[in-house]
């Protein structure tokens, strides 16, 4: 744990550091597009930027400078697939961004829906030694919950003290100054493959850039397309990209489950690629174009031309009603909503007091999806569109980039994590001295 | 039938890894700011050095300017043709012209007032001078002129001086344009106030009075044209004078044969006669002629 412990501290360093210059690049690597956000902090609190409990690095107002995006390479179900490939992608978008923004980018968060992430509910229990809650002992509840086994080669991706409860109280989100015997908490452990994140941390080296930070898409996506009290009350984000489809509960604004299935637009793409004989670009065409999932007596006299260049004459003048594109789309992205629908009842979100679900991702803007989705998920489904941030383009405003805007907003109203607090001081290493030099040369 | 669009196909639209990194080192701050402005001041700065190592180039350079200059000065917006004097006399007007020694045209960039306006001062004659470039072309002098006030007779030579004592011209040089009163002896141009006072005393006598002459550096002797002198004392020699002219006015005392009035000593007035005024004295005073002039003391 004190490996986590390090590596996510190292990452928050560089984060602060990257406030302090003032510029911070986002990337959202997703496994059909690869959006590239260059972020300018204007203002940073000085005062909010003490550890602690407290957020990470102060209320920055933050503005963007530069966005590109790119389509995706070497990247299949949100996880990196093709190094090579992968690298170049995020070459071409870093470039391309920091072409936009004028300014040399250094560091940059990034998140990624893959890698089977996996969600536990956690929870400690210690008793006070003085009556009142202090940092030490927010810090020592903490470290109280039991880790189970995370599997082999698996990582710790976000660690969030949801809840705090003091004796019978419950509810609490900062139990500093309270007054009580017994302490406890509810942690939320995200954890995914480390194979991944080492992938992902040789492609960003490579590119010469800084890992700064990292967070799981469906987490960012919530938080970009999720309305306030929909994250107070209970809600979950289903971000519906390219490879995988995303999607993360939110209760009381922190997440308490994610999950991914790997399944998204990209296979209803193929399903039409397959079923109708035609390349991918062209089923990526028309599916963006004439695609749905609800067929009306209108789309059978909708005629869509089969356009090829194969010399078959036959081949090449084919056709094809939109009734007909639907019934090849319809069942993929019901079967989607089905794995989404199974994921969330092993998650127990039919017995959280809020149902509402949010559509969001690229996906999302099939015609007639919410209709189709309510069908399946609940009768309170909407489409979700990311925040506004400032001097974000016009054509990045759409659902498809809901990971990128909210993994925006997560570097500049980064919530508390595990590791935000200090490490409680019966788990410091024995040789204290070494520690205490090692602090004065990483400082100085 | 192939499409007529030529599919680009093969190239990677991503940037390689040495284009992208230069990309990034040109967006950086600091490297911009050393390419844009560090280095084009080093290239002149190391350019301007080398060029000035060659000493060829140094006077090339100076005689550029001065070429350039020189060109300026003497475009005829800058020329002066003319030299107008005004104030001084014809003659005084041609030592001006030789003093001045300038031959025009000549750009007024190279004309030194303030030397020239020395070197008139300096000249005897001359007062006060006051030049000045006027537009047109025109070096205007206006001078102010010395006034002869005394003819001074020295051993040297007879001058002129003004109401000052300071030299104005030698008389052979230059007519006083109405007659002058005259004075002699060393230091009479120490004391021009004194003398012109003295003369204006002196006014009554007219024709008679020739000049003054100064006595060794402290008295006047008065000098009449019969060859009567009249000794003034150093102080109250107005008074003295006055007095003889009283005197004169009374008993006409200048008229007689009288060859020197001592005032020196005011409380003991001297006359000395002439030697046959003498004799004629004695003879009334004993009644018997004296064939045998006085030797001696000539005093009465």
């Amino acid at each position: 744990m004190n490996l986590l412990y390090q590596s996510q501290r190292a990452m928050r360093a560089k984060r602060q550091e990257a406030m302090r210059r003032g510029v911070l690049a986002v990337l959202d690597i997703g496994s059909h597009k690869m959006s590239c956000l260059v972020l300018r902090f204007d203002e940073t609190d000085p005062g909010a930027a003490s550890e602690g409990v407290g957020a990470m690095a102060g209320q920055a107002g933050f503005r963007v400078i530069g966005a590109n995006t790119t389509r995706s390479r070497g990247v299949r179900f949100g996880e990196i697939d093709t190094v090579q490939e992968t690298e170049r992608a995020i070459r071409t978008t870093v470039q391309a961004a920091q072409k936009m923004a004028q300014v040399r980018v250094d560091h940059v968060i990034v998140s990624f829906a893959g890698a089977r992430p996996r969600s536990y509910g956690l929870d400690g229990e210690i008793t006070l030694t003085t009556g009142t809650v202090h940092d030490a002992d927010v810090a020592r509840v903490l470290a109280a919950c039991d880790i189970p086994d995370l599997g082999q080669g698996r990582e710790v991706l976000h660690a969030q003290p949801v809840n705090f409860s003091l004796d019978h109280r419950t509810g609490m989100g900062d139990p500093r100054g309270h007054v009580g015997n017994r302490l406890s908490v509810d942690m939320h452990l995200l954890t995914i493959e480390a194979a991944a994140i080492e992938t992902l941390l040789y492609c960003v080296k490579r590119c010469d850039l800084e890992l700064a930070g990292l967070a799981s898409a469906p987490y960012v996506a919530g938080i970009s397309s999720l309305v306030e009290d929909e994250q107070e009350l209970g809600a979950a984000c289903i971000d519906m990209g390219g490879g995988t489809t995303s999607l993360s509960i939110f209760m009381k604004k922190h997440m308490i489950f994610a999950d991914t299935v790997r399944m998204g637009g990209d296979h209803v793409t193929s399903d039409i690629s397959q079923g109708l004989q035609i390349p991918m670009c062209d089923a990526e065409r028309i599916k963006t174009r004439f695609g749905g999932v609800i067929a009306t007596g209108m789309d059978d006299r909708e005629i869509i031309e089969l356009a090829s260049d194969t010399g078959d004459w036959n081949h090449d003048r084919r056709t094809v009603s939109r009734a007909e594109l639907i019934g090849v789309m319809r069942p993929r992205v019901e079967e989607i909503l089905e794995e989404v629908r199974a994921r969330l009842d092993a998650a127990g979100f039919d017995h959280l007091p809020s149902q509402r679900i949010v559509l969001t991702g690229g996906s999302s803007q099939i015609p007639g999806l919410d209709g189709l989705a309510s069908r399946i998920l609940g009768n309170q489904v909407r489409l979700g569109r990311p925040l506004r941030v400032q001097g974000l383009p016009q054509s990045t405003c759409g659902p498809a980039f809901s990971s990128a805007v909210g993994l925006a907003l997560f570097a500049a109203y980064p919530q508390d994590e595990w590791w935000d607090f200090e490490t409680p001081a019966d788990r410091y290493p024995a040789r204290s001295l070494k520690r205490a030099v090692k602090w004065f040369r990483d400082n100085w | 039938m192939r499409s007529l669009m030529r599919r680009r196909s093969g190239v990677d639209p991503a940037p390689s890894i040495w284009t992208y990194r230069v990309q990034r080192l040109w967006l950086t701050p600091f490297f911009r700011r050393l390419l844009r402005v560090g280095l084009p001041a080093f290239a002149l700065a190391f350019g301007t050095l080398w060029y000035f190592t060659d000493e060829d180039n140094v006077t090339a350079l100076v005689e550029g300017v001065q070429e350039i200059r020189r060109e300026i000065e003497n475009r005829p917006e800058f020329r002066v043709n003319l030299m107008a004097i005004e104030g001084a006399s014809p003659v005084v007007t041609d030592e001006v012209r030789g003093a001045m020694g300038l031959d025009l045209p000549q750009s007024s960039f190279d004309i030194d007032l303030d030397m020239l306006r020395e070197r008139l001062v300096a000249l005897p004659a001359i007062a006060d001078a006051d030049l000045r470039i006027q537009s047109g072309g025109i070096l205007s002098v206006t001078i102010t002129e010395r006034v002869p006030a005394l003819i001074w007779q020295t051993r040297e030579g007879t001058v002129l001086i003004d109401a000052e004592g300071h030299f104005v011209a030698g008389l052979e040089d230059r007519v006083p344009e109405r007659p002058l009163p005259m004075v002699g002896g060393a230091g009479a141009d120490m004391v021009v106030d004194e003398a012109l006072a003295l003369f204006a005393v002196a006014e009554p006598l007219g024709d008679r009075l020739r000049g003054l002459v100064r006595v060794g550096l402290r008295r006047w002797d008065v000098v009449l044209d019969s060859g009567l002198r009249i000794q003034l004392p150093e102080t109250g020699a107005r008074a003295a004078l006055d007095r003889v002219l009283a005197l004169d006015d009374v008993q006409e005392i200048l008229s007689r044969d009288v060859m020197r009035i001592d005032l020196r000593n005011p409380r003991r007035p001297t006359v000395q006669l002439s030697p046959d005024a003498m004799t004629a004295l004695r003879q009334l005073r004993d009644g018997e002629p004296n064939p045998q002039p006085l030797s001696g003391d000539q005093r009465g």
